[in-house]
């Protein structure tokens, strides 16, 4: 049964990492603007070589 | 590239391709592209010439339109100055700076896509960050390549003009504190949930399967993980607990820090002196579900500011005349006897008297009326108006803080804070409930003490504990907070929680008539004259298309289906009217002076003369109209309240007034500002709960003095003044219902408080009996605070839904 001693470190110490993580997600700013990164993931990437276009056949 | 060419209007289904907007003055043919102005233009050329045409792609004409935009180059001049630069930035280093602008236009995929792509048009710049819901973006650049009146002039060449205005400049609000309730929340419910999974062998009663030590060490654990929830998650409640102590006063957090500290207490001694398990999970769940409570409460509503006064609209700069220069220089160094101009479309940043040019000042932002005022040479022009028309000069005769409506706010009603409503009646009940609970705890204390002194102390700490009003305190909160949320889907977007309390409160309602009982876009057009022919309707609806003068849209919609007729060479003459030629003949239409008519004296509204050939055919006669149902909605307000009504205009209205309100309103005309707020101080004197709707900044005082102040505004986005709610126009017809709904939250509030006294009376029952367990606790407490949110959430959202303020019930 000594393992529990063990076993319960871990959960507290796992429980806390998790609190730290979300305490500083909040501080950074993470759930400050919770609308536009849903806009902002659908814009495609422009590759970065600066030649001029081409007509592209990727769809865009 | 493709020629670029005017076309006189043929066809005016043309929509831009930048703006999307009817191309009804001109049509710039670019690029295979219609373009209705060449600011619109120009902003494609530049998007071009950098590759950000994928602009054009994410959405269709994504773009505002560059019509009447000003493009002088030396008006971003004050941003040269340092001091201002500095007010603006919010960081900088040696080669780097950080800025955050507030940009209205911002309203699609494409915005975002195309100012956090601004390093593709300027090397300087770093990267742009959009934050969609306020309407904002934070750009940083590096100063040694773009100074920030570079980044402002181009963020303007695109379209994307940032709103700089006198507040920005005003020192800046530090914002992080609705963020410390969240960590306290976190902490709370990361103790509770490891203390109850401590608890439960105690819970299951399975403590004699394992060994003392454990017990010891669930115990100890509980302990230290009660600490963060009782020195930190905990302190709101000390704080204004010991407060109202301080002031007298019981409010509602007295009887929960009283718990708190009993509950922790006496488990602090049941663990390290009896050796028993104690309530420490109880104690982490009441906190977790009152701050639960409190967070739910706190709605808040990104795009809108509740405490907006006259220097969010106000300008930073100002253009000064000196030894026959212009400068621009920031508005606060500007001094009485300064001599400005002000171009169209510009604020009137101070009281000023007229030297040059012709003023057509708009007061729609101050007063809700449309039409601008004509002003002659040495008239004094009142602060706060725009210029529409051609550059005018002034001679400043007051300070811009001083001006006949700027002095409102120097008034005593907006130096203190609005006190919190003593009388809330959470506090009222909380005074009595806690007296009633200590004399039980001290009777089952001195009734023990008779026969056990141990069970007195027992039964003594059992009924502060298991009273501690966790139950009654979520009532508030949560129907509050359900309240705001239902209103707030309405559009009727309220500042906190306390202003429903207040709401229900309310025995006399104050409006203001100009742009809240009347509706600029709702006039009443009457013809009268020589009958128009079809013929001359669609010269007339021709001349109206071409002018963006509120009398011309007001007209063009009275002419609706009425198709046009081509009138060639038409020109606005900004504050007169409209001059075109048709087949040859001069057609006139605009003011009695232009036209060579005889303005009718005594007639309310505006008169608007059609003349051919100088000779007088009749005018249109436009009033604004009162807004549709209101006199229903006056009615149904009426009822158990006071009306009255506050208008800035003479009394000829009055008349037409009674016979659509009745008698029984009380109407007062001729209101300056100041006039309006010594009027509802006056009426608060007299023990009124007064509830006061306008829309301009000359409401301001009386908004603020009011008990209830609201704000009407036909975009919830655009400027309003500090005011206790802001409610979309469309919303005015619920306004009765909004009422009677504030007056039912405090019913169900009540009930929910019925529903929590049965626990504690339950709880009680038990409690002087010494009967309670920790387990006893653990259940009783998350049961009678979860059923009593759930009963207000359910109670106020199906209330809303039969009373037509929701469409669904949830």
């Amino acid at each position: 049964m000594e393992v529990i001693f063990i076993l319960i470190g871990i959960s507290i110490v796992m429980a806390s990492s998790f609190l730290w993580l979300f305490i500083r997600a909040m501080k950074s700013g993470q759930y400050d603007d919770t609308y536009t990164p849903s806009v902002r993931i659908l814009f495609d990437q422009k590759v970065k070589n600066k030649e001029k276009q081409l007509p592209s056949t990727k769809s865009k | 590239m493709s020629k670029t060419q005017k076309i006189v209007p043929e066809q005016l289904a043309k929509t831009c391709f930048h703006c999307g907007e009817q191309c009804a003055v001109e049509v710039i043919a670019f690029d295979e592209k219609d373009f209705c102005c060449a600011g619109c233009k120009l902003v494609y050329e530049v998007l071009m010439e950098s590759d950000l045409c994928t602009y054009y792609t994410l959405e269709q004409n994504p773009g505002g339109t560059q019509r009447g935009v000003s493009s002088r180059a030396n008006r971003f001049d004050y941003l040269l100055d340092q001091e201002i630069v500095h007010k603006l930035i919010d960081f900088e280093n040696e080669t780097d700076s950080h800025v955050t602008f507030t940009i209205p236009l911002i309203h699609c995929a494409s915005c975002i896509w195309l100012l956090e792509n601004l390093h593709q048009l300027n090397e300087g710049i770093i990267s742009g960050r959009v934050d969609f819901l306020k309407k904002s973006v934070h750009i940083k650049f590096r100063h040694e390549h773009l100074t920030l009146r570079d980044l402002v002039v181009l963020l303007s060449s695109i379209g994307y003009e940032p709103a700089i205005n006198l507040a920005d400049i005003a020192s800046k609000p530090a914002k992080s504190v609705d963020k410390k309730l969240i960590f306290k929340l976190a902490v709370a419910g990361f103790c509770f949930g490891n203390m109850m999974f401590f608890s439960l062998p105690e819970y299951f009663s399975e403590a004699e399967l394992l060994a003392d030590n454990f017990r010891g060490l669930f115990n100890y654990l509980n302990v230290l993980l009660s600490l963060p929830v009782v020195f930190y998650s905990a302190t709101d409640y000390f704080k204004s607990a010991w407060m109202a102590l301080r002031r007298r006063i019981v409010n509602m957090d007295v009887p929960i820090a009283i718990g708190i500290i009993t509950l922790f207490l006496f488990s602090l001694y049941e663990i390290f002196i009896v050796g028993q398990e104690g309530y420490l999970d109880t104690l982490g769940g009441l906190l977790f579900f009152l701050l639960l409570g409190k967070l739910y409460q706190q709605k808040t509503y990104d795009t809108l500011a509740f405490d907006r006064d006259y220097k969010a609209y106000f300008p930073v700069a100002v253009t000064r005349v000196k030894r026959g220069m212009e400068e621009v220089i920031p508005l606060t160094k500007l001094s009485v006897g300064d001599i400005i101009r002000v171009r169209h479309e510009e604020l009137i940043p101070a009281d000023s008297i007229l030297i040059e040019g012709e003023a057509a000042i708009d007061y729609s932002f101050v007063t809700g009326e449309e039409v601008p005022v004509l002003k002659r040479l040495g008239e004094l022009v009142y602060a706060g108006g725009r210029q529409k028309g051609s550059a005018v000069t002034l001679t400043v005769q007051k300070s811009p803080s001083q001006g006949y409506l700027t002095d409102l706010w120097n008034n005593e009603a907006f130096l203190k804070k609005k006190e919190a409503s003593l009388e809330s009646l959470a506090t009222r009940i909380s005074g009595k409930f806690t007296v009633t609970v200590l004399l039980i705890a001290f009777a089952a204390l001195a009734y023990w003490s008779f026969t056990d002194v141990s069970l007195g102390v027992r039964a003594f700490t059992a009924v502060l504990i298991i009273t501690c009003p966790c139950a009654l305190a979520m009532s508030t909160p949560f129907t509050l907070g359900n309240t705001l949320r239902i209103f707030g889907q309405g559009k009727f977007y309220l500042k906190n929680a306390e202003v429903i309390e207040r709401m229900a409160q309310v025995d006399t309602v104050v409006f203001d008539k100009t742009g809240t009982l009347t509706n600029p876009a709702e006039a009443s057009i009457t013809y009268e004259g020589e009958p128009l022919t079809q013929q001359t309707k669609g010269i007339v609806k021709f001349l109206v298309n071409q002018s963006t003068h509120p009398l011309s849209n007001r007209i063009n919609s009275w002419l609706e289906d009425v198709s046009v007729e081509l009138v060639a060479g038409v020109t606005e003459l900004k504050g007169k009217g409209l001059l075109g030629y048709y087949k040859g003949q001069e057609i006139r239409l605009g003011s009695d002076t232009f036209t060579g008519a005889k303005a009718t004296d005594g007639l309310a509204g505006n008169q608007v003369f059609v003349a051919v050939e100088g000779e007088v055919l009749g005018f249109f006669w436009i009033q604004s109209g009162l807004r549709p149902g209101i006199s229903d909605v006056v009615n149904r307000i009426g009822a158990g309240r006071k009306i009255h009504f506050l208008s800035g205009d003479h009394g000829h209205e009055r008349e037409h007034l009674v016979n659509v309100f009745g008698s029984n309103v009380v109407m007062n005309f001729n209101q300056g500002p100041a006039d309006k707020l010594k009027y509802v101080k006056k009426m608060r004197r007299r023990g009124r709960h007064v509830l006061m709707i306008g829309d301009g900044l000359n409401d301001a005082g009386a908004l603020r003095e009011s008990h209830v102040g609201i704000a009407l505004t036909a975009a919830a986005s655009n400027f309003s003044p500090a005011s206790d709610a802001i409610m979309d126009a469309s919303a005015l017809s619920r306004l009765p219902a909004y009422l009677e709904f504030s007056k039912l939250s405090k019913t169900i509030i009540k009930a929910s408080f019925g529903l929590s006294f049965t626990y504690n009376a339950i709880g009680i029952f038990f409690a002087v009996q010494g009967l309670v367990s920790p387990v006893f606790c653990a259940v009783l407490m998350p049961l009678s605070s979860i059923s009593v949110v759930i009963f207000t959430t359910v109670t106020t959202n199906y209330l809303a839904y039969k009373r037509g303020l929701k469409t669904k019930i949830m």
